[in-house]
């Protein structure tokens, strides 16, 4: 397999993976938009971690934030694993990016509100795989492409 | 075409994303409970056993099923007092303890306020404990903050101490938890105007303001 063709089918990993990170972030979208995290009940901890003043950032629900974060990851890998440049450096900022707002979410969780949230979890697990998928992308100009 | 493919794709995840999330957030209407008129709180013998604030001949009741250490339920109580003087006479709010397990000090802020209320002082101290809900929240012993909010509002603290151990302010507060199991209510705050559940994203001042005005209208 040439490096070219492995730095390709990382970023369509990327892509789909991505896709289940838009998922979870779009369902807790949709959660927030519909109040339905406004109330106590259910599971205690996703209530507390989801219903928190960290849920929102002016007003606006973090999670949509995290879908549109998403989204452009999954936009950056798909332009990238088309060959264009640029997108890498966007990709890589963006998951950049998200993987330390994820570790200060996980902050939040652990030492202010004491709870976790399933779906919060999962994001961060989907946030790492990613930052490990981009850090093992092969450079971009590598002189062994064939 | 295959210049166009990467944004091909991207517009296709792009519809296909919006396209769920509406659907979603449409197929969720929640599912209203209504209150059997058979258990309306304008049911005959019912009088006694509860919180009203406003008067109590109002035409319209809105029945709110609080726990005192939920957030949401803090917030909507505040303008939840601002909307009985809004209304005045024609609203009376109705409060139904409903203290939620994930809640470590809930139940004893309940039996707090009922306590409270054998004095006289129910709504004195569940203003109190809302208000004061993000101190005694995270409190080692809360309840030796619930017997300073007693001596605040000018209670007999032996006497409030001894009901809050008592068999009474414990049957008023299962009493309204067995209300709740026979309604389905399971989260809060739930809120009912005349016996009709408000939805999630009706339980802000304008929805509410809507909801009542329009129970209002029915009556008349």
């Amino acid at each position: 397999m040439t490096v070219s063709r492995f730095r390709n089918i990382l970023f369509i990993v990327v892509a789909i993976v991505s896709l289940a990170g838009l998922t979870d972030a779009a369902y807790l979208t949709v959660q927030a938009l519909t109040g339905e995290t406004a109330v106590c009940g259910g599971s205690p901890d996703c209530f507390r971690v989801l219903g928190s003043s960290y849920a929102k950032v002016t007003g606006i629900p973090v999670a949509a934030f995290g879908s549109l974060a998403y989204f452009s990851v999954f936009s950056f890998a798909t332009f990238a694993a088309f060959g264009y440049a640029r997108a890498r450096l966007f990709l890589t900022l963006t998951v950049g990016a998200m993987f330390l707002v994820t570790l200060w979410f996980l902050y939040v969780q652990a030492f202010v509100l004491h709870a976790y949230c399933r779906y919060c979890l999962f994001s961060a697990a989907i946030t790492f795989l990613l930052a490990g998928l981009v850090i093992a992308l092969p450079p971009s100009q590598d002189a062994s492409d064939a | 075409m295959k210049r166009y493919l990467p944004f091909i794709i991207v517009a296709v995840v792009a519809i296909a994303t919006l396209g769920s999330g509406a659907m979603l957030y449409r197929a969720r209407p929640p599912h209203r409970l209504t209150v059997p008129k058979d258990k309306s709180v304008s049911a005959k013998g019912d009088a006694e056993s509860m919180h009203v604030r406003g008067d109590p001949k109002a035409p319209v009741t809105l029945e709110e099923f609080g726990d005192f250490q939920c957030p949401p339920c803090g917030s909507i109580a505040g303008f939840l007092d601002e909307l009985v003087k809004e209304y005045d006479p024609h609203l009376r709010i109705v409060f139904r303890n409903l203290p939620l397990s994930m809640h470590e000090h809930a139940r004893d802020a309940a039996l707090a306020a009922e306590a409270a209320g054998l004095q006289g002082r129910f709504w004195d101290m569940h203003d109190v404990l809302y208000r004061e809900q993000a101190t005694w929240s995270k409190a080692a012993n809360a309840r030796e903050l619930f017997e300073s909010y007693a001596g605040m509002i000018g209670l007999n603290l032996d006497q409030f101490k001894k009901d809050m151990e008592g068999e009474k302010a414990r049957a008023r507060v299962d009493s309204d938890q067995e209300r709740a199991n026979s309604l389905g209510v399971k989260i809060t705050p739930t809120v009912f105007i005349n016996d009709y559940q408000m939805g999630p994203t009706d339980k802000t001042p304008e929805g509410l303001r809507a909801a009542i005005s329009a129970a209002l209208k029915e009556k008349s």
